[in-house]
C-alpha cells in the first residue's frame, strides 16, 4: 500500500534521516537465503526494501545483478515464489515497506491488473520497473491506483525539464533518480552531475514526492554525498549482493547487518 | 491504411518504446533527426549514390528458370540481394543509419548482430564513412560464425564477444542497449534488425524497402504486373518488411513470411515467434516473444543464426493480427534441402535465412497455376554457411548410415 511508504518516508523526514532501501534478489542463492539477507538488512536499519523479481533480460542491470538474477533463475525462481517470499516477509515485518522491482514483461505477460491484484495480496506496496516509461504506462498505472500501489518511475541525469515534471506528475511513493549514466553495480565515485542531477530533481519535485537515488551507490560516503546533494533515499543494491558472494550463513548474516548498520549511520548524519 | 503505420510510434497494438530513462533523449533526438532527413532531398541523394555506386543497386531481379522447372508450378523470381556489397541486404540498412549518425554528428557507432552479417554491413559502413564501430556478439554466434568475425575485425571494426544470458544475438542486444545507457551522449545505436523501441522498427523499413519498391519497378518491367505472392525469411524479419511494405496497399498480391521451424514445433527447437510465440516486451517492444508460462524468455533453435531470435518487429505482429500477412515455417532439414537445391539448379549458394524462403516457396509454387507469380528475396549469400552446411549433412549421413546397420 501506498500508505506504508508514505508513513515511513513521513517519519524518516521529521527525524530528518535519509531512508536507506534495499535491494534483494528472490532466490539468490536461495530464496531461504534471500529470507536471511533482508533479515540482516532490517535488523541494520534498512526502512524500505525492494524484492527484485528476476527476468531473463534485465537491459538496466550491471554484472553484478545480471549473475544474481540469472543464478535465481536457473535454482528456479518465478514470480510467483518471489511473491511468496513477499508474503512471508510481510507477515514478519508488518509496516515495512515492501516493493517489487522487475521488468515490463513479467506483469505484461501474466497481466498487468492480474499480476498487481497478486502483488498486493502478497503484500507488495508497489512497483518499479526500469523499462516502463511513462508514454507506455496507462494500463498500469490505472491498475496501480485502483489498488492502491505505489508506481515509482524512473528520472536520469539527463531527463529535460518538461519530461521530468510529467515524470513527477506520475510517479507515487517516491521518485527513482538513476545516479548516474550507466548500468546498475557499485561504483568508486559518483561526478558533479551527479550533484547537479539530485539538486535538479529535488527542485522539479518539490514537496509532491521524496527523491531516491540509486545505481553504483556502495559506501556510506556515497550515502552522504546524496544526501548533501538533497536525496531523500540511497537504493543500494551490488553492494549488498557483492557481500552476499563472499560469506555464508551467520557471517554473511553479520556482514550484510554490519553494512546496512553503516550505511543507516551515514543516512542518520545531521 | 496499412501503409500509414507507425501511428504514435505503434503498429496497432505493437511497438512503443519500452526503455529505460537514460535512453530517451536520445531516441527523441533519433527521431526528430530521422524527421528530418527522410524528407532531406539532399541525404537522400547522398544515400541513393551510396547504394548505387558503391553498393551496387539495383540488384537484380531474376527469373529462376530451372527452379520453376523443378517446382513445376508458378514462376518463381530471385530478388538477388545476396549479390548487394556484403552479401547480403543489411548493407541497405547500415549504409542509411550509419550517414544519418553521421548527420546528427555521432562519434561512435555500436551494433549487435547475431549471424554476423550485420556486424559485417554495419562495419563496412562505418569504415566508408570514417566511423569507429563497435560490434556486440553473442559468445556462441561468436563460435558459429568465425568467417564473419574475421571479416568485420578485417574492416576495422570492434568485436565484443557477449558471454550473459544464451550468449546469442538476443544477448548481444542486451549489452549494446548497456553500451548505449553509459555512452548515450557520444553513442549512436545502429541496431540491425526492423525491432527495438520506436523509431527503430520504421527507420529500419524505410531503409530496406527499397527492396518491395525494386520488386515492383522490375516487375513491371518483366511482366507488366504485380507478383501473386511476396515470399521472404522472418528472424526480426528486416528483408521481409522491406520487400512487403511497398506492396502492403496492393491487397491482391499475398505477402508470406518464413520463420525458422528449426527442428519443429513440436519438438520446442525453433525460432518462429509468430507461429508459436505469445505477446510480451522485450528490447523496447510489444510484440510476439517466445517465452515460458512465467514471461522469461526462452532460448531459440535454428540452423540460421540470423533467424535465430526470440521476438519480432513489431510490424510484422501487426501484419499477422490483420491477416495482411501470413506466417509460416520452415524446418532446419527443409532449409538445408532448399539451400542445396538452389545451389544445384541455379548455381546460386544462399545463405541458410532465406534457404527457409526458398524452400517453402518451392511448395507454395506447386499449388499454384503456371502463370502465377512468386517473388522470393533471396536475402543474402551462403559463404558464410557453406562449412555449417558440410557438418549437418555430414551428421546427418552418419545418422542413417547407423539407422540402416541397425535395420540390417
Amino acid at each position: 500500500m501506498l500508505n506504508r511508504i508514505a508513513e515511513k518516508f513521513g517519519e524518516l523526514a521529521r527525524k530528518r534521516e535519509c531512508a536507506l532501501v534495499c535491494y534483494v534478489v528472490a532466490g539468490y542463492p536461495t530464496t531461504k537465503t534471500s529470507r536471511q539477507v533482508i533479515d540482516a538488512l532490517v535488523k541494520g536499519g534498512t526502512d524500505v526494501i525492494e524484492i527484485g523479481i528476476p527476468f531473463s533480460d534485465p537491459i538496466a542491470d550491471g554484472p553484478t545483478i545480471q549473475a544474481a538474477s540469472n543464478s535465481a533463475l536457473k535454482q528456479g525462481i518465478t514470480p510467483e515464489k518471489a511473491l511468496q517470499l513477499a508474503k512471508s516477509i510481510r507477515k514478519k515485518y508488518p509496516t515495512l515497506p515492501l516493493l517489487a522491482m522487475t521488468y515490463s514483461n513479467i506483469l505484461v505477460h501474466a497481466g498487468v491488473e492480474k499480476f498487481m491484484g497478486q502483488a498486493k495480496s502478497c503484500g507488495i506496496d508497489g512497483f518499479i520497473l526500469p523499462d516502463m516509461p511513462i508514454e507506455e504506462a496507462e494500463a498500469y498505472s490505472a491498475a496501480a491506483s485502483k489498488l492502491g500501489l505505489a508506481t515509482v518511475f524512473l528520472a536520469s541525469p539527463n531527463t529535460p525539464g518538461t519530461r521530468l515534471q510529467k515524470i513527477v506528475d506520475s510517479t507515487t511513493g517516491f521518485l527513482y533518480l538513476v545516479s548516474v549514466f550507466g548500468t546498475t553495480g557499485a561504483r568508486k565515485s559518483f561526478e558533479d552531475y551527479t550533484l547537479n542531477a539530485v539538486k535538479n530533481v529535488k527542485q522539479a519535485t518539490g514537496d509532491k514526492v521524496p527523491v531516491a537515488v540509486g545505481f553504483g551507490i556502495s559506501t556510506p560516503a556515497h550515502v552522504k554525498f546524496m544526501r548533501r546533494a538533497g536525496a531523500d533515499a540511497v537504493i543500494v543494491g551490488s553492494a549488498i549482493i557483492e557481500r552476499m558472494a563472499k560469506s555464508s550463513g551467520k557471517k554473511m548474516s553479520k556482514e550484510v547487518d554490519e553494512f546496512a548498520k553503516s550505511m543507516k549511520k551515514a543516512c542518520r548524519m545531521p | 491504411m496499412l501503409g500509414n503505420y507507425p501511428v504514435g510510434g505503434k503498429f496497432g497494438r505493437y511497438g512503443g518504446k519500452y526503455m529505460p530513462e537514460t535512453l530517451f533523449p536520445a531516441i527523441d533526438e533519433l527521431e526528430s533527426a530521422y524527421e528530418k532527413y527522410r524528407n532531406d532531398h539532399e541525404f537522400q541523394k547522398e544515400l541513393s549514390s551510396y547504394l548505387t555506386e558503391y553498393a551496387g543497386r539495383p540488384t537484380p531481379l531474376y527469373f529462376a528458370k530451372n527452379l520453376t522447372e523443378h517446382a513445376g508450378g508458378a514462376k518463381i523470381y530471385l530478388k538477388r540481394e545476396d549479390l548487394l556489397h556484403g552479401g547480403a541486404h543489411k548493407t541497405n540498412n547500415t549504409l542509411g543509419q550509419a550517414l544519418l549518425a553521421k548527420k546528427m554528428g555521432k562519434k561512435r557507432i555500436i551494433a549487435e548482430t547475431g549471424a554476423g552479417q550485420h556486424g559485417v554491413g554495419t562495419a563496412i559502413a562505418c569504415a566508408v564513412l570514417g566511423l569507429p564501430a563497435e560490434i556486440y556478439m553473442g559468445a556462441k554466434d561468436v563460435e558459429r560464425q568465425k568467417l564473419n568475425v574475421f571479416r568485420m575485425k578485417l574492416l576495422g571494426a570492434k568485436v565484443h564477444t557477449v558471454q550473459s544470458g544464451s550468449k546469442t544475438l538476443k544477448d548481444a542486444i542486451n549489452e549494446a542497449i548497456r553500451d548505449w545507457i553509459a555512452n548515450v551522449k557520444t553513442t549512436y545505436y545502429l541496431i540491425g534488425s526492423a525491432v527495438g523501441p520506436h523509431p527503430y522498427p520504421m527507420i529500419v523499413r524505410d531503409f530496406q524497402s527499397v527492396i518491395g519498391h525494386e520488386i515492383k519497378q522490375q516487375m513491371q518491367e518483366f511482366e507488366g504486373r504485380l507478383p501473386d505472392v511476396v515470399v521472404a525469411c522472418v528472424g526480426g524479419g528486416s528483408n521481409a518488411i522491406g520487400s512487403f511494405y511497398p506492396f502492403i496497399d496492393d491487397t491482391d498480391v499475398m505477402l508470406c513470411g518464413v520463420e525458422a521451424g528449426g527442428e519443429g514445433i513440436k519438438s520446442g527447437k525453433h525460432s518462429a515467434t509468430l507461429a508459436a510465440g505469445s505477446e510480451g516486451v522485450l528490447h523496447g517492444m510489444f510484440t510476439y516473444l517466445l517465452q515460458d508460462e512465467c514471461g522469461q524468455v526462452i532460448e531459440t533453435h535454428s540452423i540460421s543464426a540470423g533467424l535465430d531470435y526470440p521476438g519480432v518487429g513489431p510490424e510484422h505482429a501487426m501484419l499477422k493480427v490483420t491477416k495482411r500477412a501470413r506466417y509460416v515455417t520452415c524446418t532446419d532439414d527443409e532449409a538445408v534441402q532448399g539451400f542445396l537445391t538452389l545451389s544445384r539448379l541455379e548455381g546460386i549458394i544462399p545463405a541458410l535465412e532465406p534457404s527457409h524462403a526458398i524452400s517453402y516457396s518451392m511448395e507454395l509454387a506447386k499449388e499454384m497455376d503456371k502463370d502465377d507469380i512468386i517473388v522470393v528475396t533471396l536475402s543474402g549469400r551462403g559463404d558464410k554457411d557453406v562449412q555449417l552446411v558440410q557438418d549437418y549433412l555430414d551428421k546427418s549421413n552418419g545418422a542413417k548410415k547407423k539407422k540402416e546397420k541397425h535395420a540390417k
